[in-house]
């Protein structure tokens, strides 16, 4: 069984992220950029399906712009056997929208026909929650989002989820969308023997014409505002000058 | 033009909080009509009925819709979306889950955890861990929308409505359920309690949350945690706050040991009043918190709780 893992280039999830002063947008020129961390999850998890033999290869896939490659290579190094990047941007500030990265990675479903494809619930940037589950339409599969745990067998994926109320356990039918939560695992790091092995593993570049899927956005994007801004309060000396204080403000 | 919104319903119990809030966003964008979906959906739509500006309420009760299962629900939504502009809901895990499904199948993007509305086509929602509030119009002929929960107002209560059965779509036995595992709790549910304590790395133990815990209970609150303290087995994953937890906004929250990563304040920034307790002064979390107090929580939450 094949696994495909969809990864995201994304601002650093440590960087501070700064709204450009016209408003167009956040400035991403030369600023860290890494792999989405779900999506890290992600990865992590299609590796060791291969190492518990229950997967036999583990294809990522990154679509956007052509350093999206770096994120590939990342990949690799954890531990993928192959990767396909689409190019589908010139400009780092292009997000391509859910809906027409799930209809690349249906397109690519149908030619690599995966068992399972594991996806970060949630890219850091966008924050839109979206892919996995437009892709599981799209293919017509079924989804487990918001994976806890995961255990794979008999054609069939058994799923602890990350809900409101605590966690629920589904068993879906393979092929399917499975979606990363924080807790599924921890992500390993790539020693530097595999960083060298990964430059020689396949990388193939593809196009979103190659998979005959039109990239424009849905959503014209208006303008990106700073958020309200919070301004700090007073550090009060002892905790009956908290309660006090909380008393006046008529919230105890 | 007219508005879907699909209710929060849990085993046949509407989440009142949620749905009136959805409906309170989705009123400027047109006529409003409830859709409660469950294998038990029946007393919750008779709920739905009551609830201001809503027109109209459909009730889709059946078996194929117990602990809605995304497949079957997201068919259902699909099958009835031709008369709507707008097919809503409020940003729980359910709905993350099932709307966009419903996108795709309608070939139309979706827009998550929206909070506010500008017109019938543009709307804004945070990016960037909420560094960032994007302002979009939307040039889909439909649009599939979640609404945060916490930046809007819930609609009070009337006289009821009408209530229509619909029948249930089509749909492949794909999935199926196994278990829940939900804590049984007294405490008001988080993402609508008017005060919230939480507890981060900080805590130290499953067992130390219980002096976080007991201050929750003396001040009516519900118990929150930072993804470190969810992390780290102290607290269950449906109290993690932040950017890829639960949003709040309260009238108060009382942040102990918890730093204030970009990722955590994503979640509970918009509080009316912050208090933060943390023995490091120089903790980030201190510079968004009202009431700021350097100390090792062991003592001053005890504390806390006895002089409150
Ligand atoms: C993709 C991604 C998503 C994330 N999503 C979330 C999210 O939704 N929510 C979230 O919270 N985080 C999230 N995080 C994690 C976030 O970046 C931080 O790591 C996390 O919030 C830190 O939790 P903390 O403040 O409890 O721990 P720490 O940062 O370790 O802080 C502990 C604090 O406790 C204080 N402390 C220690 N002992 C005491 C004591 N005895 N008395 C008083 N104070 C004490 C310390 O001074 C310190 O400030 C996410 C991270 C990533 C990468």
């Amino acid at each position: 069984m094949k696994v495909l893992v969809p990864v995201k280039r994304v601002i650093d999830y440590n960087v501070k992220v700064r709204v450009k002063a016209d408003g167009s947008g956040v400035d991403l020129a030369n600023v860290k950029m890494s792999m989405n961390p779900f999506d890290e999850i992600a990865v992590e998890e299609a590796i060791r399906l291969k190492e518990a033999g229950k997967a036999s290869d583990v294809i990522v896939v990154s679509i956007g712009v052509k350093q999206a490659q770096e994120t590939l290579r990342t990949a690799l190094a954890m531990g993928a056997d192959r990767a396909i990047l689409v190019v589908a941007a010139d400009d780092v500030h292009t997000d391509i929208e859910p809906l027409a990265v799930a209809k690349i990675l249906a397109a690519i479903v149908k030619e690599e026909d995966p068992g399972l494809v594991i996806c970060g619930k949630q890219a850091i940037d966008n924050d839109l929650n979206a892919t996995g589950q437009m892709l599981a339409a799209l293919t017509g599969f079924a989804q487990a989002t918001n994976a806890n745990t995961l255990a794979v067998e008999d054609g069939a994926a058994v799923v602890a989820r990350e809900v409101d109320g605590g966690l629920q356990t589904i068993k879906v039918t393979l092929p399917a969308i499975v979606t990363t939560d924080l807790r599924l695992n921890e992500p390993r790091y790539a020693s530097l023997p595999n960083i060298m092995k990964a430059k020689k593993k396949p990388l193939d570049e593809k196009t979103a014409a190659d998979y005959g899927v039109d990239v424009s956005p849905r959503l014209d994007i208006v303008s990106t505002a700073e958020p309200a801004a919070r301004t700090a309060g007073i550090k009060v000396e002892s905790v009956d000058e908290l309660v006090s204080k909380l008393k006046d403000a008529g919230v105890v | 033009m007219a508005v879907l919104v699909v209710a929060e319903i849990t085993d046949g119990a509407l989440s009142m909080d949620a749905t009136a809030k959805a409906v309170t966003a989705a009123r400027p964008l047109g006529d409003v009509t409830v859709l409660c979906i469950g294998s038990l959906a029946r007393a919750a739509a008779g709920e739905a009925a009551t609830i201001s500006g809503v027109a109209r309420v459909l009730c889709a009760e059946n078996a194929l819709y117990g602990h809605r299962l995304a497949e079957p629900v997201a068919a259902l939504i699909v099958s009835l979306a031709g008369e709507y502009a707008h097919i809503v809901a409020p940003a729980t895990t359910d709905a993350k889950n099932i709307l966009p499904r419903v996108a795709a199948l309608l070939d139309v993007m979706v827009l998550t955890d929206v909070t506010a509305v500008v017109d019938a086509d543009t709307f804004v929602r945070p990016v960037y861990a909420g560094n960032a509030m994007q302002t979009v119009r939307s040039k889909d002929e439909k649009k599939v929308i979640t609404f945060r929960t916490s930046t809007f107002e819930a609609a009070g209560t009337g006289d009821p409505v009408t209530i229509d059965d619909v029948a249930a779509a089509d749909a492949p036995g794909l999935s199926e359920w196994l278990e829940d595992r939900v804590a049984e709790s007294d405490r008001p549910e988080l993402t609508s309690a008017k005060i919230v304590v939480s507890g981060g790395r900080g805590v130290g133990s499953e067992e130390n949350f219980a002096i976080i815990e007991a201050l929750a209970d003396k001040l009516g609150a519900a118990v929150g945690a930072s993804r470190a303290a969810v992390d780290s087995g102290f607290a269950p994953n449906d109290w993690q706050v932040g950017q890829t937890g639960k949003v709040v906004a309260p009238d108060l929250y009382v942040a102990c040991g918890i730093s204030g990563a970009i990722q955590h304040l994503a979640g509970m920034k918009d509080s009316k009043i912050i208090v933060a307790i943390n023995k490091d002064e120089e903790a980030p979390i201190f510079q968004v918190a009202d009431y700021g107090l350097v100390a090792d929580l062991f003592q001053a939450v005890p504390e806390l709780t006895e002089k409150l």
